[in-house]
């Protein structure tokens, strides 16, 4: 019988390709959500394994903000175009243009506006469903998300309504102007990402890796510097050798100081800093690294 | 690297059991708490606990909710060990129960019952071990927590055993776990206690660890439920231009290339011509693999449609007859139409019959109810406009179950696991093989 066994990477890759064709099955003008981020890196390669040799039976859409890295971008480009997929970007500043989106005074963030560039483009293309890249392990709130989240005529999730999830059986059905959001990724977590673009020896924008780059720290981060994100009086730019664990605007994502440059480096680093996260609670050294930390960030 | 698999459990209960306790110690014990949320324990335990940290707080989120009166509903839990990830089910709650225990259990390998040792089992306790038989659970733990209360009691944790033992040859469960466990001072949770030298058995963490899941997939009768046509669309390769693949997750059983495979609902034979997959062809794929497969003859098949193997074969019929759990506020009633949705396939469907429901507090049938409740389990009889391919739950979960869909709202209203049919399929006489 041990023949017939699937490890852990293997099982959350047949629920995701389940899903994936689910999907295909069951609307009719489904879209994939590609950033180029390592979570929608993952999800292109289970299209590939769900739908190929076909085409894959959807385009890949991404708001751009317009704070994107450019690393990010070009990537996000060449692969799209590497899959020979339909590749459509709407942008927040277009979307600002044209009054979708409005800018709260003073914000710099892009992230709220991204969601009226992307319910926009849903009903542009009138998109009945949205594959993403979430993951349950992200934060509390997604913990009770499904697989298949269905949205009113607004975009709207409500917590309270979801429809119940049994075995492997989704609901996809819709009423006209409603939509759902699938995320195959559900039951992954950052460590499995990492695990599968390595066992999958998955193309990943360079700023994944160690690299040189101008930073200045703010708010217990490292901010990569650039003409979004100038130095402000006092502070003092540093060269470091960074990565990025999590790619978000260029105006909010912290850099951590890391010499990873291979998956296995990327890995390992996720690996320890679980170890000291979690195993510091014991002593007391850590705990008051843990409570440096804390001071740092100086929220609460 | 070894590899390691995954297990999926659930845990459910009322607030006062401990089983947001036993989820925080787990979760903390295992050192699978990111940074930020150890934190917020240690801001909690200095604002309201005293320092003490409340392990309890890690299910936070939902109690706020609870609080603003908001269903509760399942939250999915993640860690791992260097011998396995879990999966956690975690479904708190004396609001909607049933319905969320059912949904939890679903895919569940295992399932975690807490007792309490000063109360000792309740109707709770029965309650949710019956659920976990209903969905052929295959693995059960009672854990029998609190013995730190109960001055760790051998003669109190063997008294539970026995009540538990009472009412188990009832259910249909293979395997149960006793363990005496402490939650809240982390005895017997990842770390074995001091506390009881006479429980000789594996703690929970190290029972979750290595608890022998290999054979909970079915292979037995292949069953190859069809999602989706691939048919390249003006393909590049020459080779593709013919190439029809029937793509799905086997629900039961193994493919081997080469192998005789009957079509359903077209009733014809035919053999497996070739198993592919994105990293090439393969000789064989089983129970639960995404596969493609492309077969000798040109069948008309589609989505909904299932592949099946010759030497089990499951039954078909339109007449269902099958145990539910009703989860809407629209109560199931006889003559009531619904959607199937039963593996890839969904077809209208008429309720025909409520045979019985189950009553809760002494879990015997009471026959012929008007009508199937929220949260109420019952068997009832169904006729569907086209024919179903099935196989009883207790043989197949994947092949075995159904949601049921309410037109109009669309709202998932009930979850079914099917008896045994009594008309198998059978095969064309006549197939294409000359």
């Amino acid at each position: 019988m041990s023949n017939y066994h699937l490890d852990h990477l293997q099982h959350l890759e047949t629920e995701a390709i389940h899903i994936m064709r689910e999907v295909a099955g069951e609307f009719e003008r489904p879209a994939l959500l590609f950033s180029g981020g390592k979570d929608s890196i993952c999800l292109l390669r289970l299209a590939e394994k769900a739908f190929r040799p076909a085409d894959l039976p959807m385009p890949l859409l991404n708001v751009d903000t317009g704070h994107h890295f450019p690393e990010l971008n070009e990537f996000r480009d060449r692969r799209s175009s590497q899959l020979g997929a339909k590749l459509i970007v709407r942008k927040v500043e277009d979307a600002i243009a044209k009054g979708i989106a409005i800018a709260a005074p003073g914000e710099i963030s892009r992230n709220k506006l991204q969601i009226p560039t992307l319910l926009a483009a849903i009903e542009e293309f009138r998109f009945d469903a949205c594959i993403g890249g979430a993951r349950r392990d992200e934060e509390k709130a997604r913990a009770k998300e499904r697989f298949f989240s269905f949205r009113d005529s607004f975009g709207q999730w409500d917590p309270k309504n979801q429809r119940p999830e049994l075995w492997n059986l989704y609901n996809g059905r819709l009423n006209a102007g409603e939509n759902m959001r699938v995320f195959p990724l559900s039951n992954w977590t950052e460590m499995d990402v990492w695990e599968y673009i390595r066992r999958e020896n998955l193309e990943v924008p360079s700023i994944y890796f160690s690299h040189r780059r101008a930073c200045v720290r703010r708010q217990g981060q490292w901010l990569p510097v650039n003409t979004l994100v100038p130095p402000r009086p006092g502070e003092t730019v540093q060269e470091l050798t960074v990565r990025v664990r999590t790619i978000g605007d260029i105006i909010s994502t912290g850099c951590v100081e890391s010499p990873a440059t291979t998956f296995d480096d990327i890995i390992a680093e996720i690996a320890a800093a679980r170890v000291t996260e979690r195993g510091s609670r014991a002593d007391d050294k850590a705990s008051e690294a843990a409570m440096e930390d804390r001071k740092k960030q100086g929220y609460f | 690297m070894h590899s390691i698999d995954i297990l999926r459990f659930n845990t459910s209960g009322s607030v006062d059991d401990g089983k947001s306790t036993l989820i925080g110690r787990l979760l903390y014990d295992s050192k699978s708490l990111m940074e930020d949320q150890i934190e917020a324990l240690e801001r909690s335990a200095d604002i309201t606990g005293g320092g003490q940290i409340n392990l309890a707080n890690l299910t936070d989120g939902l109690r706020a909710e609870r609080e603003q009166g908001i269903t509760i509903d399942v939250a999915y839990r993640y860690f791992a060990t260097p011998r396995r990830k879990f999966i956690i089910a975690d479904t708190p709650g004396h609001v909607q129960y049933t319905r969320n225990m059912v949904t939890g259990a679903s895919s569940a390998n295992l399932s975690i019952v807490l007792v309490d040792a000063r109360a000792g089992v309740i109707e709770q306790s029965r309650r949710h071990t019956a659920i976990a038989s209903l969905l052929r659970i295959p693995h059960l733990v009672v854990a029998v927590n609190k013995m730190d209360l109960v001055g760790w009691s051998e003669q109190r944790f063997q008294e539970i055993r026995d009540q538990f033992e009472q009412f188990l040859p009832r259910l249909d469960i293979k395997d149960v776990k006793f363990i005496p466990i402490s939650a809240l001072h982390g005895d017997n949770v990842v770390q074995p206690s001091k506390n009881a030298p006479w429980y000789l058995g594996p703690t929970l963490l190290a029972h979750l660890e290595t608890v022998h899941i290999g054979s909970d997939w079915n292979l037995q009768g292949l069953r190859l439920p069809v999602q989706w046509v691939n048919r390249p669309n003006n393909p590049t390769d020459a080779r593709l231009h013919d190439f029809r693949g029937f793509s799905g997750q086997i629900a039961g059983g193994i493919v081997r290339r080469g192998d005789k495979v009957l079509a359903l609902p077209a009733g014809i034979v035919t053999t497996v011509r070739e198993i592919h997959t994105f990293g090439g062809p393969v000789e064989e794929a089983f129970c639960p693999q995404s596969v493609t497969l492309v077969l000798e003859h040109d069948i008309d098949i589609s989505r909904g449609n299932m592949i099946v193997g010759l030497d089990s074969l499951p039954s078909g019929s339109t007449e269902l007859h099958a145990k539910v759990c009703w989860m809407h506020p629209r109560a199931l009633q006889r003559g009531k139409k619904y959607l199937v949705k039963h593996t890839s396939h969904t077809v209208q469907a008429m309720v025909t019959e409520i045979e019985h429901r189950l009553d809760m507090e002494t879990l015997e049938p009471q026959v012929a109810p008007a009508e199937l409740g929220m949260n109420d389990l019952g068997e009832i009889r169904i006729r569907t406009a086209k024919p179903l391919f099935f196989d009883g739950y207790a043989a197949n979960r994947m092949t075995g179950s159904f949601i049921l869909i309410e037109p109009g709202s669309n709202a998932t209203v009930g979850a079914g696991m099917l008896l045994p049919g009594s008309t198998p399929v059978k095969p064309e006489p006549s197939d294409f093989t000359i």
